[in-house]
């Protein structure tokens, strides 16, 4: 889960990493208010789940309260690769010495998290390490004994000579270490991390991604969630414990398992078509789960046709089939539908949807090529 | 001959008495696994389908039974939990279905578990299977058939559809492995690929991959210095848009990274058949079997 920098900075801040005040406005006046309580230049940033925004325009320096409230009704409402801005975050404009970059992933590879660290900041890190890799420093941390202390000034030292700084941005390191442990992340990252000429160390930029598998558990963190960077479809989704992602196509897709559901959407376009969404069902078998799929894609005026494509271990076809059948009796779907399913009980699934005066195929190819047809005919 | 399991496993199931659980241990025994006993904290002394004895604690479990692979049931917030008390009472191959575990438990346990020689495979996997001798997980056993095909995936019901294609034409397999579609897993291709090479039952390979990650292009790697074996391949996500994490939380494609045109490309220069279509098994791997 993404969540704003606003969130990030305060999640950073609550463990001690020094930061310049802020604060965030959701209209013109309060983003003076702001700004005339700051005192001098400051920057508004627009809040949204999305790199690039100053490049966007979304990043705006102000010398006076005025300037500021001028900037948030210029950045509020604007769009940012298509998703509007509703929040702006007002921050005193920082003199700045130098920009590093300091971030915190967990890796694949080392299966452990890894510090990410490099002297050339303020700028997209993946470039960094594409053109330079020799400015990047990566330290993998075992998660049994944490970030230690020589660790982080062996880290800090690559950023900086002065010991002052260098002590600083250590300790940084290790409080950021506590945020991504503390909060289950999956990335927490410092971008830039500068210097001012009177040789404080500050984190002006914060960015937090936290593991969608923590917040059933830490509501606290499920709290930081805003669904207005989601598209209406997938935050409907996520409640009914779907995966759903929409894509640009016109073939609805619903399938069990996320594997099946890539190469469903993968065949689809092989034979010509273009799938109008990721949807996994998952493994369960509960006919609630096939009706709120179906209410879901068919909301997309786009849709022009829909397949099922389930194959039945642990999810039970006849599950599958009854939730088809609820849901037609709930609500009409204009658009043809194409059943396949094939494992658990699919007898008795097919004799479900016979019922309905609906024919299933037990084959996968065969079903795509339908359902293709049918959304071009339909097209 | 096969790999990781066979007809002597002996079997523990933790979290037997749960909902998951108890409907897989049912499965497992119907298939013919030797079922040795269960793990259900509070629950010691029951008996599971009045033969499998439930345990208090994995170590109880061990030492009454001599069980050596452990599968994994319970829910997400007490599975971590559950791998580390498996590696410290002496199982050797532990297997976790769970789906959603957060990444940093995981993280936690892996040193532990490796630093005791244990094998881990998953989490948040379909588990693996021997056909006809022993099935530890949830793949459905009536779509497998004993056989020579060694297949290892991420996914679990794609990994179905491609066996099935494979019984139905007649091809058996020697095991199927899901190693899970999380970011950090405890087995990956490469373990397998491996497994399979040295396995003197299993005559050529079918692999199934997802964008995200670099674990399928390493493969790759591996079977051309390694693999004399035929190996054919998939990667499920050609058409997912990037920055989108694909159900599996380890399938997102970031930055240029993970794409299904980049593994394709190292499966092609591993000299790898690639498959089109998930139909497309039948044919490279009867090619290659001649």
């Amino acid at each position: 889960m993404n969540i704003h920098e606003y969130q990030a900075r305060a999640l950073l801040k609550a463990a001690g990493v020094p930061m310049l005040d802020g604060d965030v406005a959701s209209t013109p006046p309060v983003a003076e208010a702001i700004a005339r309580r700051i005192g001098g230049p400051v920057v508004v940033k627009a809040q949204v789940h999305v790199g690039g925004r100053g490049k966007a325009g979304g990043v705006k320096l102000a010398a006076t309260p005025g300037e500021a409230a001028d900037a948030a009704e210029r950045i509020l409402g604007m769009q940012i690769k298509g998703l509007t801005v509703h929040k702006v975050l007002v921050v005193p404009a920082a003199e700045i010495a130098s920009e590093a970059y300091v971030g915190l992933i967990m890796d694949r590879e080392t299966q452990r998290p890894v510090f990410m660290v490099s002297p050339a900041g303020g700028i997209d890190i993946e470039e960094v390490a594409a053109r330079t890799p020799e400015k990047i420093r990566r330290l993998p941390v075992d998660p049994t004994y944490g970030l230690l202390p020589h660790q982080a000034l062996s880290l800090a030292f690559f950023l900086y000579q002065d010991f002052a700084k260098v002590r600083a941005a250590a300790q940084m390191m290790e409080r950021l270490y506590t945020v991504f442990t503390h909060n289950g992340c999956s990335l927490a990252e410092i971008n830039p991390l500068v210097t001012t000429p009177d040789g404080r160390v500050l984190a002006l930029d914060a960015k937090v991604v936290i593991d969608d598998n923590e917040l059933f558990w830490r509501p606290d963190l499920e709290e930081l969630r805003d669904e207005s960077e989601e598209p209406p479809a997938e935050a409907a989704a996520r409640r009914a414990n779907l995966s759903f992602i929409k894509l640009d196509g016109n073939v609805g897709c619903v399938v069990n398992g996320a594997g099946l559901a890539m190469a469903t959407m993968d065949l689809v376009k092989y034979y010509g078509g273009e799938p109008a969404n990721f949807l996994d069902i998952g493994g369960s078998s509960n006919p609630e789960k096939v009706v709120n799929a179906l209410k879901i894609i068919t909301a997309d005026p786009a849709v022009k046709a829909i397949l099922f494509n389930i194959f039945g271990g642990i999810t039970r076809t006849d599950d599958v089939a009854n939730g088809i059948k609820t849901a037609l009796a709930q609500f009409p779907v204009k658009v043809p539908i194409v059943v396949r399913l094939t494992g658990t009980n699919e007898a008795e699934a097919f004799k479900i949807l016979k019922g309905i005066g609906m024919a299933a195929l037990s084959d996968m190819d065969e079903a795509v090529q339908q359902v293709v047809k049918a959304a071009k005919g339909a097209a | 001959m096969s790999v990781f399991v066979n007809k002597s496993t002996r079997l523990l199931v933790q979290g037997i008495t749960g909902r998951e659980g108890s409907f897989h241990a049912r499965q497992m025994l119907e298939y013919g696994t030797q079922v040795v006993g269960g793990v259900t904290p509070g629950k010691g002394g029951q008996l599971f389908e009045g033969k499998v004895p439930v345990f208090n604690t994995v170590a109880d479990a061990v030492s009454a039974t001599g069980a050596d692979t452990a599968v994994v049931y319970v829910p997400p917030t007490a599975a971590a939990s559950a791998l580390f008390e498996a590696a410290d009472a002496g199982i050797s191959l532990i297997v976790c279905i769970t789906e959603g575990i957060p990444v940093q438990h995981v993280a936690r346990a892996m040193p532990y578990v490796r630093a005791r020689g244990v094998r881990l495979i998953g989490p948040n996997c379909p588990g693996l299977i021997t056909p006809g001798e022993a099935k530890v997980g949830i793949i459905p056993g009536s779509i497998c058939r004993p056989g020579r095909v060694g297949i290892v995936s991420r996914s679990g019901t794609l990994t179905y559809e491609i066996v099935n294609h494979l019984t139905k034409a007649g091809i058996g397999q020697s095991t199927c492995v899901g190693i899970g579609g999380d970011p950090l897993i405890g087995t990956n291709f490469i373990d397998v690929l491996r497994a399979f090479q040295d396995d003197p039952d299993t005559d050529a390979i079918v692999m199934m991959g997802e964008i995200g990650g670099t674990d399928e292009q390493q493969a790759a790697e591996f079977i051309k210095a390694h693999v004399t074996k035929p190996v054919v391949g998939f990667i499920a996500g050609q058409t997912a848009p990037k920055g989108r994490r694909m159900g599996h939380a380890g399938a997102i494609i970031s930055g240029s990274s993970g794409t299904a045109e980049e593994k394709l490309a190292s499966f092609a220069a591993a000299g790898m058949g690639i498959m089109k279509r998930p139909v497309d098994v039948i044919e490279l791997v009867k090619e290659r079997l001649k």
